[in-house]
């Protein structure tokens, strides 16, 4: 029973972490960047689903579709703004930038907001479904539902969809994409807009689970998310998922039956055995170089 | 990249004309308040440490403008980021060595505190640090408890003094309970500091340790495996020497579990029913030892938690009262030695250093508080427990 | 300008980037000597002095990694912190042997440099068998893995000896004993040796050793990789060896400036070498221009300074940092500007003769 437990506690756990690796593994697929201000986008939709709640009084669902409006602006704005820009540098200038905008939302975060932390309100209640002795919150069941569902939509919009199919051949091919009549531009900041509308979910159910609302709060669980969508095999959408819950997993039996001191190293140590073995992560392509 | 490079050369050569000017600029401490003390410290005041900096910032501001406004010996702040870093920390020291500063709050945090306390006693000027509760603060050889620099003080217990109590305080009241498990932090001074002597204390005592776990900065979020199994290992007690924002997530999982032990905390448990947002009823029978509480009712307390609440629109915490303290209990050690804004740093020191070991006082955090010749504070930890969301007091 | 005059074959384009490096760190050391000795430098420069060099060293090493070997590491502060606690222990433990802090600070400096190369080659071996990244993932995972594994080391040395414990904290030290390691709170009472001429003699010999790798045989082989991996393979190129070879020299390095960061504190925390350091280095050398030395030293100067300067900012310090960040990437990477920067640049080179650029 321990065993299924700490399962489903890590799936749990490795839902959150999938839904913020999916926005990480889109923008990487289309516009070929490690977007390290993802974790901050997180930030901003939980203190927006904060103050919606215990300040406006919003119920659950309209906070987070406003946390998912402010998310996916503020997530076009910054790619209009930062990354537009530097299309034609190298992928390391952009990261650069990228590491300069999570600066620049940590730290006006701590402006407007203080750095105190600020307890999120619970929103879903206590208890679970109990099964021979074996409880599963609603919390985690409805964490794993969201994220499966998240997953269905996306594949389902990137391979049925116009604009989807559109996104898909931009991430293949640029040049080619702009030759067949795409807004290569417009696919890039669709992208972004869907990767931040996530990563506002991501922060709601995040906030669910862990209370706690500060202004670095992005950080930790933006690494491990770039860990997981790397474990997938990054530009990968059931990649993503599959890294996610793996990691979420491995972190609890790491911390279960290993130790919690060195569970970190060992999600990692994990981490790296994986890519050993298969250099381009669990559902990563391998692209054959030509000569 | 050739065509990059005249772009560089341009911004490298403003930079470094930029930086000569600063070279030279820096040199002259900023002229005015002239006829106040000058007092300096350093705190994480960005970051994620930032919280406790802004508080240790906002309630010594406080203190000093009150104390200027009774019109005695005048008090000038200046109050420097150190973004919990020993690295940023020296250079903040030397921001403010450059100012002027006589006296200081020294550092907010353990680790940077450390690493400028050599510097402090280098150039002997004294310092008091709020809450930098480290041994590496105030001794040399910080493993022995032995060589103190003789010049740092500090407001805070030490980390060892806390673990002691908490386990002197639970053999004493085995009707909290007999069972206990441990739940600390094991990348941060404080935390691990209390747990080992709390440990090697624990077994003096006769007390039976359960279980031991721990978290760090990369997984302070989820604990639902050292919940369970604690929970597993009978655990009827949770000793958590930690800090109150990881605590309140504990409690909330704890709850969520339905594992319902005793909590204890220690001081830096304190802040967690001032925490926004938080569902205080989470908090209800937890223990902690703390010498501060922001709901007493006395007329220093309340009057410093209505100002502070003014200022900063947040209730204060253990690091604002220990902060509040040290400026007034530097404020009095200056009155009662007869030091004026003229003295050097040293001979302030030499004078605060005498009263400190000499000298009592009272403040928000205790009542007839005496510091030893090695920079110990000694006052009594209240044990407290949170009934009805508030601190009540139960007897030792 | 004048020596251009007196030193033809400096400034020739084979050694002109090199000249530059040189001159810049010399004219840098002797300027701040004259302003300390004259008592005109301030306490927070002063300050500010050795950790400079800390982090130039790394980041040339970390320069050589990226920028000519065009490996994306995001873990360099993992050796900085082999190098800083290997030197921190040994010269801990050899204040009796050896009481003069110079040749201790040499030797803890070797010691750092020597552990961290070895560090490099093992977690070499499997980073370097990964491409693009997937390598910079590991890298990652490798810097958060040493990290966790200093912050539960224990190492007490009394006078019975060494005594060592991992995780548990159960180290038994007679009285009178000194805790090396303390897990998360590090190494506390280091005595401080380091000093800024240690700091300034550590570039000259970082810069000789990258500049011989770069324009050697190993160093074309190296770029050849870079540029094109499968032409350098068929070749002849043994790519894992060459990319081994710019790790390996980078890790030493980042050991070195470890090392001499390490004895220049009382304190040291493994924490302190976490992701965000190693971001930072890597900032500094995109700052400065992959390949380019000269700019990682003046990028890592700036960048170390800015913060500082913009103390009077208060509250907004560090939100101006980051704008000043982002706008800096834009700026350089601007279409406009560069064809403007380009066309000043025709002129200047009509006037100015024969300056020819061969460095890439």
């Amino acid at each position: 029973m321990d065993f299924l437990s700490y399962l489903i506690n890590g799936l749990g756990l490795g839902s959150v972490y999938a839904i913020i690796a999916l926005g990480y593994t889109m923008v990487y697929g289309i516009a070929k960047m490690l977007n390290f201000a993802h974790g901050d986008v997180i930030m901003v939709g939980a203190y927006v689903a904060f103050f919606a709640i215990s300040n406006l009084g919003l119920p659950l669902l309209p906070a987070v579709l406003l946390s998912i409006a402010v998310c996916t602006v503020l997530g076009v704005v910054i790619e209009r703004l930062a990354y537009k820009p530097l299309r034609a540098a190298s992928s390391l200038s952009v990261l650069i930038t990228a590491i300069g905008v999570s600066y620049f939302l940590q730290n006006a975060a701590q402006l407007l907001w203080s750095s105190s932390t600020k307890v999120f309100p619970s929103v879903i209640s206590n208890g679970g479904i109990s099964w021979n002795g074996l409880t599963v919150s609603w919390l985690t069941l409805i964490t794993i539902s969201v994220c499966v569902l998240v997953m269905i939509c996306l594949v389902l919009f990137i391979n049925r969809t116009k604009t989807g199919r559109a996104m898909r051949a931009c991430s293949e091919d640029k040049g080619a994409s702009t030759l067949m009549g795409i807004n290569v531009n417009l696919m890039i900041s669709i992208t972004f807009a869907i990767g931040s509308g996530l990563a506002a979910i991501a922060s709601v159910l995040l906030c669910a689970a862990y209370p706690s609302v500060f202004p670095t709060l992005g950080a930790m669980p933006g690494i491990k998310a770039f860990t997981a969508a790397v474990f997938g095999g990054i530009g990968s959408i059931p990649g993503a998922f599959l890294g996610g819950l793996l990691l979420g997993v491995i972190e609890i039996f790491a911390k279960a039956y290993i130790s919690t001191q060195l569970s970190d190293a060992i999600v990692f140590a994990v981490l790296i055995l994986v890519l050993l073995i298969k250099p381009t992560g669990l559902l990563g392509k391998r692209i054959r170089e030509k000569v | 990249m050739k065509k990059y490079r005249l772009i560089k050369a341009v911004i490298s050569s403003a930079a470094a004309v930029a930086l000569t000017c600063s070279l030279a600029a820096c040199g002259n401490p900023s002229a005015g308040n002239e006829g106040a003390i000058r007092i300096g410290g350093s705190g994480p005041l960005t970051g994620p440490a930032a919280v406790y900096g802004n508080a240790v910032k906002a309630a010594a501001e406080m203190a000093v403008e009150e104390v200027n406004a009774k019109g005695g010996l005048q008090f000038v702040l200046d109050f420097e980021d150190d973004t919990h870093d020993a690295e940023k920390a020296v250079t903040a020291y030397g921001v403010l060595k450059d100012w002027g500063m006589q006296v200081s709050l020294a550092t907010v945090t353990s680790a940077p505190g450390a690493a400028v306390a050599p510097m402090y006693q280098d150039d002997r000027i004294f310092a008091i640090t709020p809450s930098g509760s480290s041994l590496a603060i105030i001794y040399r050889d910080p493993d022995n408890a032995a060589d103190p620099y003789g010049n740092i003080y500090q407001m805070c217990f030490t980390d060892p003094n806390q673990g002691i109590a908490s386990a002197d305080y639970l053999s004493t009241h085995t009707d909290l309970g007999t069972k206990i498990a441990v739940i600390y932090k094991n990348d941060d001074n404080y935390s691990s500091g209390i747990y080992a002597k709390f440990k090697s204390q624990a077994e003096a005592d006769g007390l039976e340790i359960v279980y031991t776990g721990t978290f760090d900065d990369s997984n302070a979020s989820d604990f639902t495996v050292q919940l369970k199994q604690a929970q597993d290992a009978g655990a009827d007690l949770v000793f958590l020497p930690i800090y109150y924002d990881p605590a309140s997530l504990i409690l909330t999982q704890a709850n969520q579990m339905g594992y319902a032990p005793t909590f204890f905390g220690v001081d830096g448990m304190d802040g967690i029913l001032t925490l926004e947002g938080f569902d205080t009823s989470l908090a209800e029978g937890v223990y902690l030892l703390t010498p501060f509480s922001a709901d007493a009712t006395d007329d220093l307390t309340k009057n410093f938690t209505d100002h502070y609440q003014k200022k900063m629109n947040d209730v204060p915490n253990q690091f604002a009262a220990d902060a509040y303290d040290c400026v007034y209990a530097i404020a009095q050690a200056c009155e009662s030695a007869g030091v004026t804004p003229d003295m050097s740093a040293s001979e302030i020191c030499d004078k605060l250093t005498a009263q400190f070991t000499s000298m009592t006082f009272n403040g928000l955090t205790g009542q007839n508080v005496t510091w030893s010749a090695s920079g110990e504070v000694s006052k009594s930890p209240k044990a407290v427990v949170i009934k009805d969301g508030v601190y009540v007091g139960v007897d030792n | 300008m004048k020596t251009k005059k007196k030193l033809p074959a400096l400034m020739s384009a084979k050694y002109r980037g090199r000249t530059a490096s040189y001159g810049c760190v010399l004219a840098g050391w002797l300027i701040l000597e004259v302003m300390m000795h004259t008592g005109n430098l301030s306490s927070l420069f002063t300050s500010l002095l050795v950790p400079v060099c800390c982090y130039i060293v790394a980041a040339i090493g970390l320069n050589l990694n990226v920028g000519v070997s065009g490996e994306l590491n995001l873990g360099q502060a993992c050796f900085m912190s082999v190098g800083a606690f290997t030197a921190v222990c040994l010269s801990g433990s050899l204040a009796r042997t050896i009481p003069a802090p110079l040749p201790r600070l040499i030797l803890s400096i070797l010691a750092g440099a020597l552990i961290a190369a070895i560090f490099g080659i093992l977690i070499g071996i499997p980073v370097l068998k990964l491409e693009g990244d997937y390598l910079a993932i590991v890298t990652l995972a490798f810097g958060q893995i040493v990290k966790s594994l200093i912050t539960n080391m224990y190492l007490g040395v009394d006078e019975n000896g060494f005594h060592f414990s991992f995780v548990d904290n159960q180290v038994n030290m007679a009285p009178g004993g000194k805790m090396l390691l303390n897990g998360p709170m590090g190494a506390t009472g280091t005595e401080r040796i380091s000093t800024f001429t240690a700091g300034v003699i550590l570039i000259l010999l970082a810069l000789i050793v990258v500049y011989h790798l770069m324009y050697s045989r190993s160093g074309r082989a190296i770029m050849a990789a870079r540029d094109n991996r499968i032409a350098a393979e068929s070749v002849g190129i043994g790519i894992f060896k060459t990319k081994m070879l710019a790790f390996a020299v980078s890790s030493c390095l980042a050991g070195a400036a470890g090392a001499l960061y390490g004895l220049n504190y009382s304190t040291l925390v493994p924490a302190k070498f976490d992701f965000n350091t190693s971001i930072l280095l890597l900032v500094y050398v995109v700052l400065g221009g992959l390949g380019n030395m000269t700019g990682t030293i003046v990028a890592t100067v700036v960048l170390v300074l800015l913060p500082e300067l913009l103390r009077s900012m208060q509250d907004y310090r560090m939100l101006i940092y980051a704008v000043v960040l982002i706008l800096i990437m834009l700026l350089t990477n601007n279409e406009t500007l560069k064809t403007w920067v380009q066309k000043l640049k025709k002129r200047y080179t009509a006037k100015g003769g024969t300056a020819h650029d061969t460095e890439s």
